[in-house]
C-alpha cells in the first residue's frame, strides 16, 4: 500500500519520459557480472601503464582490477560518484597511499616502463617525477617563496641563489599567479585566497619539474572564476606534463581532459576518448551518470 | 484525517512558547551554577593568597641592631701586623658581648649577661669577622655596624610575640623587653629589608636561614631535568607519531606512557634511590640524582602534550611535503616539528614547573638534607626549595613560620612565571592556518 504510493508519487511528480519505479536500483548496477572496463585503456605513448591493480584498506575491497593507461601530454579525467575509488586510485599512482598503514596495493603500476611498487623503488625519487596536487588547497605555513623554492631545496635542484629565483619566477609565471605575487613573495602563502593558494600549490609541484601532475579534484573547493583560471592552466600544463585530475564535474571533465576513465563502486567501468564518452558512452553505468541518472 | 490531527493537537508554537519558561529557568540555573564554582574556587584561591602573604611578608624585613664597635686590637687578640690567619682567628664574638656589656653598664650578673649577648644573633661575629677580614685598616677605629637581631627580638618587634603575655609564658623577658625598649628608644633598632633571605642558605638560627642554597640545588636540579627530559621527549614523541607503526606493542607502550604520568612521584624516588643510588652509586643529596628521578617523573607528560602537539599538525602539510618528494625527516625537521614546537615547548615547561614543585621523590634521594652552602654544580649535596619549605615547616622555633611562608611566596612567584612564559611562548610562536 505505502509503495504503492510512492511510486504513484513519483510518476505524478516526475517527468512523463522517466523511467518507472523498477530502474531506482537498476538491474545493472547491482549486477556484478558487468563490471570489466569497456573502450580503449590503452594508448600509444603511454607514462604510465597500471595492470589489474586492487587496492584494499583492510579487508574493504576499494580497487576492483583497474588496468588504465596514462598518455604522453595528455589529460586523463578520471569521473565517478562518491566514494567511488577515483582519489584512491589516483593516491596509488605516487604511492601517497603507503602514509595509510591498513592500505595494501596488488598488480602492476609502470612509470615509463618501472614498477614503482618494486622493492628497488624509493618513494622519494618517485613523488619527484610524480607530483600531486590536492582538493583542499594546502600550502605550507610559510612565505610564498618558500612554499615554491622548499621542493627544488629538499631535492637540491638549484646551483644557486639567483638559480633558485629563477625557479620560483618560472614556476610562478607557469601557474599563472606571478603578476599577483610578484610584489609580496615574501608574505604567508596561507595568506591568499583561495583560488591563489591551490596555484600556488600548483607552482611548488610544477617547481621540482615532475613528469606527471596528478591532481585531486583541484577546484573542488573554488569559485568558477579561480575553477576557469585552474582549468586554463590545466591545458596549458599539458604541453609539458601528463596529467591525471579527478574530479567531481562532468562539465570540467569534458572540458579540460582528452580521455575520460568512468569509476563506480570500485570498478573502471568505462574509458575512452572524452568526447566519445559524453556522447557516446557504452556501458550503461557510464550513460546513467553522465545523463545524471545517479550519483 | 490530517485535518482532524491538525485541529485536535495544539500548535507547535503555542506548546513551545509554554515550555519557554522552564528552559530558561534550567539555563539560568546552570549558569548559577557556573558562576557559584567559580566564586568559590576564586575564594579559596584568594583565601590561600592572603594567608601566604599575610605569614609570609614579613620574612622580607627583619630588625637589625646598631652597635657601635670600637675595634680594639687587644680585645681582638691581634698584634700590630695581624695576618690572615690571626684576622681570622681573632676573638670577634667577644668584641660583640663587650660591646652590649659597654651599652648596657648596670648588667653585672653572669646569667643576665647571658640574656643580653642573646639580643643579637650569633651571625653578628660573622659579619663583624668579614668587615674586618676584606678592611683591615679599620682595625682601631671605631664603626657602627647593623647586626640582625636574634629572631626571638625580631619575633617581639613583629608583634609575633605578645608582651602582655605572663612573663614565663613568652620566649623574651621582662629584661630583655627593656634593652629592647633601650635600645630603640637611641634609634638603635631598625627594620631592614631581609637581603640575608635571598643570599644566605639554611641555617639553625632563623635570623641567618635563606633560600639561596635551595634556589639554587632547584636550578641544577631543573637543569639536569630540561636537558635530559625535553630531548628524549620530543625523540619519543615523534619516533611514535611519526614512524611507529600502530599495531600492540606500540598500544601498549602507549598505555604504559599514560599510566605512568599517573604513578605516584615518590615511587620515582624509590627507583631512583634504587638505581641511580644503590645501584650506580651515584653522590647521595646531589642535583644530578635529583635531575635523574624528575627526568623519569617528567617524561610522560611531556611526551603525552608532544604527541598531542604533533597531531594538532594537520595531515595536509605532511601530505603537501610528501608529494614534493620529502624524505620523512624532511617533513618532520621543515614543517611538523615547527607546527609543534610551541605545543612541545608548553608542555615542557607545565612539565618543568611540575618538577619544580615537587618534593616527595627527592626525599627518598637524600635532598632533605641541611645543607648551608650554596652548591655550585650538579654534584654537590643540595636541597630544593620545596624541600627547604618542608623542612622549615617542620622547624619549632616561631620565626620559621614566616620563612616558610616567604619561601612559599618566592615558589609561586617562579611558578607563575614559568606558567607566564609558557602562555607567552605558545602565543608567539603559534601560527594561524
Amino acid at each position: 500500500m505505502l509503495v504503492n504510493d510512492i511510486s504513484v508519487d513519483r510518476i505524478d511528480g516526475d517527468d512523463q519520459s522517466s523511467i518507472n519505479a523498477e530502474s531506482v536500483t537498476p538491474k545493472h548496477v547491482l549486477d556484478r557480472e558487468n563490471r570489466d572496463t569497456v573502450g580503449t585503456v590503452t594508448v600509444a605513448d603511454p607514462r604510465i601503464t597500471c595492470r589489474n591493480v586492487d587496492v584494499y584498506y583492510g579487508d574493504k575491497h576499494a580497487i576492483h582490477d583497474v588496468s588504465v593507461d596514462l598518455g604522453r601530454n595528455e589529460v586523463l579525467a578520471m569521473i565517478g560518484p562518491s566514494g567511488c575509488g577515483k582519489s584512491t586510485f589516483l593516491r596509488c599512482l605516487n604511492r601517497m597511499n603507503d602514509t595509510i598503514d591498513i592500505c595494501r596495493v596488488t598488480g602492476q603500476i609502470e612509470l615509463d616502463g618501472q614498477d614503482i611498487y618494486d622493492k628497488s623503488i624509493d618513494v622519494v625519487p618517485l613523488r619527484s617525477q610524480v607530483g600531486m596536487v590536492f582538493q583542499k588547497p594546502n600550502p605550507f605555513p610559510k612565505s610564498i617563496y618558500e612554499n615554491v623554492a622548499w621542493g627544488p631545496r629538499v631535492h637540491g635542484l638549484a646551483r644557486s641563489k639567483a638559480d633558485l629565483n629563477e625557479i620560483v619566477e618560472t614556476s610562478l609565471l607557469k601557474a599563472g599567479l606571478w603578476n599577483e605575487v610578484k610584489d609580496r613573495l615574501d608574505k604567508p602563502g596561507t595568506s591568499l585566497s583561495g583560488g591563489q593558494q591551490q596555484r600556488l600549490c600548483i607552482a611548488r609541484t610544477i617547481a621540482v619539474s615532475p613528469e606527471v601532475i596528478l591532481m585531486d579534484e583541484p577546484c573542488s573547493a573554488l569559485d568558477p572564476i579561480a575553477t576557469a583560471k585552474i582549468e586554463d592552466l590545466i591545458d596549458e600544463l599539458r604541453q609539458q606534463y601528463s596529467i591525471a585530475i579527478v574530479t567531481h564535474s562532468m562539465q570540467q571533465a569534458a572540458r579540460v581532459s582528452q580521455r575520460t576513465a568512468y569509476f563506480h563502486m570500485g570498478d573502471l567501468i568505462e574509458v575512452g576518448e572524452t568526447a566519445a564518452i559524453f556522447t557516446n558512452p557504452k556501458h550503461p553505468l557510464t550513460e546513467d551518470y553522465i545523463t545524471g541518472r545517479f550519483g | 484525517m490530517g485535518a482532524e490531527t491538525n485541529s485536535t493537537r495544539p500548535r507547535t508554537i503555542d506548546i513551545v512558547n509554554a515550555g519557554m519558561a522552564k528552559r530558561h529557568a534550567a539555563e539560568w540555573r546552570f549558569r548559577l551554577y557556573g558562576k557559584l564554582a567559580i566564586a568559590a574556587a576564586m575564594l579559596f584561591l584568594i583565601f590561600m593568597f592572603s594567608s601566604i602573604i599575610y605569614k609570609g611578608h614579613s620574612a622580607f624585613v627583619q630588625t637589625f641592631i646598631g652597635l657601635d664597635i670600637t675595634l680594639n686590637p687587644e680585645k681582638l687578640g691581634l698584634g700590630n701586623h695581624p695576618d690572615k690567619k690571626a684576622l681570622a682567628a681573632a676573638n670577634y664574638s667577644g668584641l660583640v658581648k663587650s660591646t652590649l656589656r659597654d651599652m648596657f653598664p648596670d648588667v653585672t650578673k653572669r646569667k643576665d649577661k647571658r640574656k643580653l649577648y642573646k639580643i643579637v644573633s650569633t651571625g653578628a661575629s660573622y659579619q663583624l669577622a668579614d668587615l674586618v677580614k676584606s678592611n683591615p685598616d679599620l682595625i682601631g677605629t671605631q664603626i657602627k655596624i647593623w647586626v640582625p637581631a636574634d629572631d626571638e627580638i625580631d619575633m617581639l618587634m613583629k608583634g609575633y610575640i605578645d608582651r602582655d603575655l605572663p612573663e614565663s609564658d613568652r620566649r623574651v623577658n621582662d629584661q630583655q623587653i627593656a634593652w629592647i625598649d633601650e635600645l630603640a628608644s637611641q634609634n638603635r633598632l631598625e627594620n631592614r629589608f631581609n637581603v640575608g633571605f635571598f643570599t644566605n642558605g639554611d641555617s639553625r638560627d632563623a635570623e641567618l636561614a635563606g633560600i639561596l642554597a635551595a634556589l639554587s640545588g632547584s636550578f641544577f636540579t631543573l637543569i639536569v631535568t630540561l636537558l635530559l627530559a625535553f630531548p628524549l621527549a620530543v625523540a619519543t614523541a615523534i619516533y611514535l607519531e611519526e614512524f611507529a607503526p600502530k599495531n600492540r606493542w606500540t598500544d601498549l607502550i602507549e598505555v604504559n606512557i599514560n599510566n605512568l604520568a599517573a604513578v605516584p612521584s615518590i615511587v620515582f624516588g624509590l627507583l631512583g634511590l634504587a638505581l641511580f643510588i644503590n645501584w650506580f652509586q651515584f653522590p647521595r643529596s646531589a642535583p644530578l640524582v635529583g635531575g635523574l628521578v624528575l627526568t623519569l617523573m617528567t617524561l610522560p607528560t611531556i611526551i603525552i602534550s608532544s604527541r598531542a602537539a604533533l597531531k594538532m599538525v594537520p595531515n595536509a602539510i605532511r601530505d603537501a611535503a610528501l608529494a614534493i618528494g620529502a624524505s620523512k625527516i624532511q617533513m618532520i625537521r621543515h614543517h611538523v616539528l615547527p607546527l609543534a614546537l610551541p605545543g612541545m615547548l608548553t608542555g615542557t615547561i607545565i612539565g618543568m614547573a611540575q618538577a619544580l614543585g615537587e618534593s616527595a621523590p627527592l626525599l627518598m634521594i637524600g635532598m632533605v638534607a641541611f645543607i648551608v652552602d650554596v652548591p655550585t654544580s650538579v654534584v654537590d649535596p643540595s636541597t630544593v626549595l620545596p624541600v627547604q619549605i618542608f623542612l622549615w615547616a617542620d622547624s619549632p622555633e616561631r620565626a620559621f613560620v614566616e620563612k616558610t611562608s616567604g619561601a612559599i611566596m618566592v615558589l609561586l612567584m617562579f611558578l607563575v612565571a614559568m606558567n607566564t612564559i609558557a602562555v607567552i611562548v605558545r602565543k608567539k610562536l603559534e601560527r594561524r592556518w
